[in-house]
Formats: structure tokens, sequence, C-alpha cells
């Protein structure tokens, strides 16, 4: 039994900002009691969390574990190490594994792998088609069976408009998200950041917006078509969340996630350094001032990392030649407080939604503070001052643009299944 | 043709100090980019004038019978060339050697990235055989950036993807002033695919810094709106589509090699090229008189200009050759040894090479603050 005492829980499900104990039995939440009203059991282990924000288990929609097939890079044990360090008490991992999680022998692979060695709960998401290769349609219903929480083909797009059309059916009878990596391939060929003058000055191969909005327009259209709910992954332009903003207001079943290095850098930041590389690349100034709208007023429904590792070797080339992506656990909570909370733009109630009801929203469930509940809990500081130093990351990979960025606030304590797996010292 | 008349009274005084970046800038922070030459966007009007103003007496030598100098005596000049090019790799060939030094070639087609070998480690390979100056070409934008942070010795930039040739630019300004006895408050037009021009974009970031205004023309597609704020000053870059109005008024004109097969974009018929943006004579009149014409090379004849242009009396065609060896000899010299003592010019004074350990020796090392990029974030 672990009781958690004097935090100021936050819980924008059950509309909750009071201080409030907490006592974990097991797995699940056993009691939610005004502070001081709560006397554990003999002996039991308590947590003071005096002066911090008690919230449900953040939920990451987005991130590459590397597991199976590029362990040199993360693997699920280190990835989800890192994961507990960003205070995510789950993480749903994309598909493009080697080989590609398209069929439920793979994806359970992952699942048992995370069995053995995860700090965090792992949730796979199953490729739409065969090998994301854009052609036949995978394995979707035994992946369900297996445990995928949606599917996508994120690394790039649903190939075809027609096979978007029938993965958006087929997910629609089995109630399952699909997850789209909007890029319009012929917009984004050879680019390796976003188009516009910074990309014109240092001479790299730009992809304009609409290589983006393009495709969410698209999807847009077939979700309406079809009934399924559609997330569009790592959102970058503004043109994309307008589209977004039509389909909502058209009460289409649309939902988007943002990263925080999208709300945090621009494209100008880029200066040939491969650790601002990533896919869709950093937008413009107008794009960033838009994202900081849409996660405001109720536009974007999650954040989420699209952690990428990517080991040393592999970044340390060419700018041309880098691989697309940028860690991201460690640092997402910590700017998001820095970007959002402490620029006066959200409440620390809609950042607790960002990362908890808004993504649980996306796959179909619920995440609350509640007896009954899993004892899955966050508990972050809001003003602590640190300095992220990516030498000392628990992920396997280096390839961050935040090391030496120092902070107001982050992650004190990940709790998952009543088990504390990470704790700030 | 008359190179000597716009240089009369134009000797400039030379700067002199005791580092290797003696220039005395007026800004402080300006210094260290002479520790490599990777793009002209960085450096200040006095800087560049600097530059050219080094490239003179190396310009002198080229008129002499007898080229070569031992000043770089005992050192070595590597060539990495990662990108097909003969004439930018035998033009710093030539400076080096006229310099006394010896050079070591490596070329794509040659080289071990076939076998799969990374840029790095190649780069660290040639390093280890001690080479005391690297001019690299290579097809990825920034990627002298990325071999510098990475090096101690002086990287020149000989041509990097689409990013910038900052030689070229340098030889073209020297042309330019040569003829015009002036950089400053051109106008100047570029005609071509100006958005894969590194040409395009080293000249832009040195004339735009004296003032000149550009006037870029080519197939739409070729030249984005974004071109218009890449220049040191707002406004002073249009986009025009009609050549018969881009060429009006012109003082240069500067025609880029064309290539209608593109990489990663549909290509363009030549035809069409042909018929609204080939320069030719007729087009040309409608510059000023004395407007001269410009062009890197390789041209391709009867596709972006008409030989009647390309040999005719406003071409510095080749004087641009000319003066590609004398700048690139004065990079080479600057890079390797250092600002000349007064009145010491190894063009001038012509020593033995024995000056060259001494300033050796003062060469501060690579200051990491200095190479540490800021990733200034919001």
């Amino acid at each position: 039994m672990l009781l958690i005492k004097n935090g100021r829980v936050l819980d924008p499900t059950t509309k909750t900002d009071a201080p409030l104990d907490i006592l974990l039995d097991g797995e699940k939440i056993k009691e939610v009691a005004p502070t001081g009203k709560l006397v554990g059991p003999q002996g039991v282990e308590v947590f003071d969390a005096t002066g911090l924000i008690v919230a449900p288990g953040f939920i990451d929609l987005h991130a590459h574990l590397r597991e199976p097939g590029q362990e040199s890079s993360e693997t699920i044990e280190t990835g989800t190490r890192a994961a507990a360090r960003g205070g995510f008490t789950a993480v749903c991992c994309m598909p493009n594994t080697r080989p590609v999680n398209d069929n439920a022998s793979v994806t359970r692979f992952i699942l048992d792998r995370a069995k053995v060695s995860a700090s965090v709960r792992v949730w796979p998401i199953g490729a739409a088609s065969a090998g994301s290769k854009g052609e036949d349609i995978a394995e979707i219903a035994a992946m369900k069976q297996a445990g995928v929480v949606a599917v996508s083909d994120d690394g790039k797009p649903i190939a075809t408009a027609k096979l978007a059309r029938q993965v958006m059916e087929y997910c629609r009878s089995l109630n399952l998200t699909v997850i789209e990596h909007a890029e319009d391939a012929s917009l984004a060929t050879g680019a390796v950041m976003r188009e516009g003058v910074t990309s014109t000055r240092l001479g790299l191969h730009g992809m304009p917006a609409a290589a983006e909005s393009v495709c969410v327009a698209r999807d847009v259209q077939l979700a309406e078509l079809t009934g399924a709910h559609l997330h569009i992954a790592h959102l970058s332009a503004k043109s994309s969340l307008d589209e977004v903003r039509r389909a909502k207001l058209r009460s289409l079943r649309v939902t988007c996630e943002v990263t925080p290095h999208h709300f945090t850098l621009i494209d100008e930041d880029v200066q040939y350094d491969s650790r601002f590389k990533m896919n869709p690349p950093l937008a413009s100034r107008e794009d960033r001032k838009a994202l900081l709208v849409g996660l405001a007023d109720g536009t974007v429904d999650a954040i989420a990392t699209d952690h990428a590792p990517h080991e040393p070797a592999l970044k340390d080339v060419e700018f041309d030649r880098a691989p697309f992506g940028v860690t991201g656990f460690e640092t997402a909570v910590a700017l998001a407080l820095e970007q959002l909370v402490h620029a006066s733009r959200i409440s620390l109630m809609r950042l607790v939604e960002l990362f908890t009801a808004g993504p649980a929203r996306v796959l179909g469930i619920e995440r609350k503070i509640w007896p009954g509940q899993p004892a899955d809990l966050t508990i972050f500081s809001f003003d602590f001052p640190w300095t992220y130093k990516v030498k000392e990351s628990s992920s396997k990979s280096r390839n961050s643009p935040f090391d030496g960025r120092t902070f107001k606030g982050g992650p004190i304590a990940t709790i998952v299944a009543g088990r504390i797996v990470y704790r700030l010292h | 043709m008359d190179s000597d008349s716009g240089r009369k009274g134009s000797q400039r005084k030379r700067q002199a100090g005791s580092s290797r970046f003696a220039f005395n800038a007026p800004s402080e922070a300006v210094t260290h980019h002479f520790r490599d030459l990777l793009a002209l966007e960085p450096l200040s009007a006095d800087e560049l004038t600097f530059l050219l103003d080094q490239s003179m007496p190396f310009q002198e030598i080229q008129r002499h019978p007898l080229k070569k100098l031992a000043t770089l005596r005992g050192k070595t000049v590597a060539l990495a060339f990662f990108e097909n090019s003969t004439r930018t790799r035998i033009s710093f060939g030539t400076a080096a050697s006229r310099l006394g030094a010896d050079t070591m070639n490596l070329q794509a087609e040659a080289s071990s990235l076939k076998k799969g070998e990374s840029l790095l480690d190649t780069i660290h390979t040639l390093d280890a055989m001690k080479p005391d100056c690297l001019v690299l070409r290579h097809a990825a934008s920034g990627s002298p950036d990325f071999v510098a942070r990475h090096l101690d010795i002086p990287v020149i930039n000989a041509g990097d993807g689409t990013h910038e040739h900052p030689s070229q630019g340098l030889l073209d300004a020297l042309t330019i002033r040569d003829r015009k006895g002036s950089i400053e408050n051109l106008n100047v037009t570029i005609l071509g695919d100006i958005q894969h021009s590194r040409v395009a974009r080293s000249n832009i970031h040195l004339l735009g810094k004296f003032g000149c205004r550009f006037t870029l023309c080519g197939p739409a597609m070729w030249v984005p709106k974004e071109l218009e704020k890449i220049g040191p000053r707002a406004d002073s870059i249009r986009r025009v589509f009609r050549i018969e109005e881009a060429l009006e008024d012109a003082d240069v004109v500067l025609a880029l090699r064309v290539q209608t097969e593109r990489l990663h974009e549909p290509a363009l018929s030549a035809a069409d090229y042909v018929l609204l943006y080939q320069l030719n004579a007729e087009r040309l009149r409608r510059a000023k008189p004395d407007a001269i014409v410009l062009h890197p090379g390789p041209m391709n004849r009867g596709i972006e200009i008409t030989p009647e242009v390309a040999d005719g009396p406003q071409s510095c065609v080749l004087e641009q050759v000319t003066n590609g060896i004398a700048v690139r000899m004065a990079l080479l010299y600057l890079l390797i040894v250092g600002v000349p003592e007064e009145g010491a010019h190894p063009a001038v004074a012509r020593p033995a090479g024995a000056n060259a350990e001494d300033a050796q020796q003062s060469r501060s090392r690579r200051s990491t603050d200095a190479k540490d990029p800021s990733h200034a974030s919001h």
C-alpha cells in the first residue's frame, strides 16, 4: 500500500482541483479523501507530495521504442525508463519497428518484452497496412485481440486515399482509432526541413506546410465518409489545425496531437544541426503561434512526444543524410510548463488534460483518480529549477535539441500500478 | 578589356596586426569567421573588402612569367571533392601549387564513401594524414559547417549543395570591382535557377552588403518568393519574370548554369527556357551600355547564354577564371599562415616561406565557444 499525502490533486475528468490524499492498494486506487482524513494501515508507505501536483498517470500517444530491430538506438527497457523519468505512465509505441508491428506475433513480442523489461505501461499501435507498405490491410483484428490500441502507418502516411478509406471503414467496425502521419509524399520528397526563408537561406530542400495539410484535408473528408475516428499525429501546420478545427465544428470524430518541439521551436532554429531535424519538420513562426492557440482553445486534444531516438553514429552525419527524429520523453512536461503554463497560455488543469484525459479520449478510454481505477499517477512540480543534461538521459540515444536547457518544474515521481517507477532524488 | 582601370587609386590600405585575425573589424564578434571560410553570409562588408584586397597582390602573380611562390612550401592542402567538379578543383589545386604547397586529392569516385564509410570517418582519415587546410566540395548543404565542427584545421567551403560557394562569390566581386571600379550600389540581375544556386546565394550575401540591388529572373518555380528575404537588407531583392524587364538598367548580369533535369522535381523543357530566359545580345541591350556579364561556368552555350554574349566584349567569364586562382591563393594563405605583416605580403616581398612557421605558432587553437553553434530557442 502507498499513501500519497499533502499533494494538490488535479484531475480534469472529475474536475477536481483540491488538496487530497490518495491511498493505493496494489494496482488500484483504494481511497481518495481530503488531506489528513486518510490513515493507512500500520506500516503503509507514505509519499509526501507537499507543494506538488498529483495527476492521473500521463499518457504518451506517440513514441518509438525501436524494439524489435533497432536496439542500438533504444529498447523497450531504456525507452520506458526515459518515459518514467518524463512522468509518463503509459506510452503508445509506433509500429515502424523491424519487423513492422503488422501482425499479432510482433504485437505479442512487444507486450512480452514489456512485461519483463518495461518501467511503464506499453500500449502498442499496430500498422494500418501490411509492412506499412501502403498496399494491403494489416492483420488489424488479430492485432487488436493481441493488444494494440490503435493503428497507424506512422513514419509515413497511409499511402493512398483508397487504402485510407478502407482502413477507416474497417477500424470503425473494430472500434479502433486510425492515427495518421499526415504527409503528401510527392510534396515532401527529398525535403529535410520546412520550406521557407530559412530553408532557402541554408540551401536545404524544404517541404511546404501544404505537404501536411493536403493530407489532413484528404483524411478529414474520408473520416466524414466513413464515420471513423481519425487522429492526426504530430500536427505542425496552421493550415492542418484549421482543417481539424473545421472538422470538430462539424462534429466529426477527428482529434489531433502536437509535440513539445513543435510548440517550442521553429524552422529558424535549424542551423545544419541534425538534432533539429525531425518529421514533420520544425514549422514557421506563425505555425507555432497557431499551435499555441490550438493548445489553449481545445482544438488540440493531446501533447505527444514523438520520441524518436537515433544512436549518435546515425545522427552525426551531414544534415541531408541524418534520419528524422528527436528524443522527447524527458523534456515534454517541462517544455509544456515553460511554453504553456508559465507563459500564461493555459491553466495547470488544461496541461494535465493534454497529458491525460485528452490522450485517453483519443484511445477511447477514461483516466481518473477514483477508487477502483488503475493506480497510475504522475507527480510533478511546477516550479523547481533544473537543467536537462542529455548525457544523463535514460534513453540510449542523445538526439535532443534541448540539451543544457534550464527548466522550471517537471516530473518528480511516476507511479505505475501502485509502484513508484521513478522518483527524483 | 582593361581589367586594371577599376583598381586605380583603390589600392586599399591593408589591415595588419599580430594575430592571424589581424583584421581590425569594427565588431569583435566577427574575427572567428576567418578560422574557416564556410560562407559569406556571416561576414561584414569590412571583412569582405579585406578579403578582396588581400587577393589583389595575387592577381599580380597571375601576370608574371614565373607564377610560383615558396610561401606555403612544406604545407599541404587537402582537396576533398565529394561532388563532380573540374574547374573549382583545378583552381584550388593551382592556387595551392602556386603558393608552393602540396596537395592531397580526394575525389568522390575514388573515395571509400561507396564502401559505406561516413563523411566524418573519411574526413578524419584525411586529417590524420596531417594536411594544413581542407578544401571541401560536397553535395549536402551545410556539410563544411558539419566537418569544421570536428576538425582543428581550417576548412574552406568549395561549394556545398545549394547553400554557398564563397570563393566564387569573392572572385565574382573581384571581377566586378576590377571592371566597374567599385561594387557599391550596383544593379545586379541574376538569371536562371536561383533556388538551386549556391553561386547566386554567395553573390547576394556579398554584394548585398555593399548596397547592391538584385533582380532575380527565371522560371517562377526556380525563383521562389522566399529568396526576396535572404539578403542583408529589406527590399534589396525583387523577382521579375520577364527577362526584358529584369535586364533594364542592369550594371551586372549574372547568368547561371541551367540544369533542366532536376533531382526531386519535374524537369522543365529546355526549349521553354531558351524562349523566355536565354541571355542573348538583343535582350542584353536593355541593360546599361557598360553592363558586364558573368557566368560561373561551365556554360551551356545556346541554353542560358548565346555564344555571341558569352564571347562578347561585356563578358568577363575568362577574367573570372583567372581571378579565381588569385582569390583562392589569398584564402589559402590567410587561413594557413595568417594575415601578413605590413609591407611583407607574400606576393610582393616574396619571402622564402620561412615566416610560415612563425605565423603558424601564433595561430590559436580552435576556440570551443566560437564554434559552438548557439541554439537559440524560444
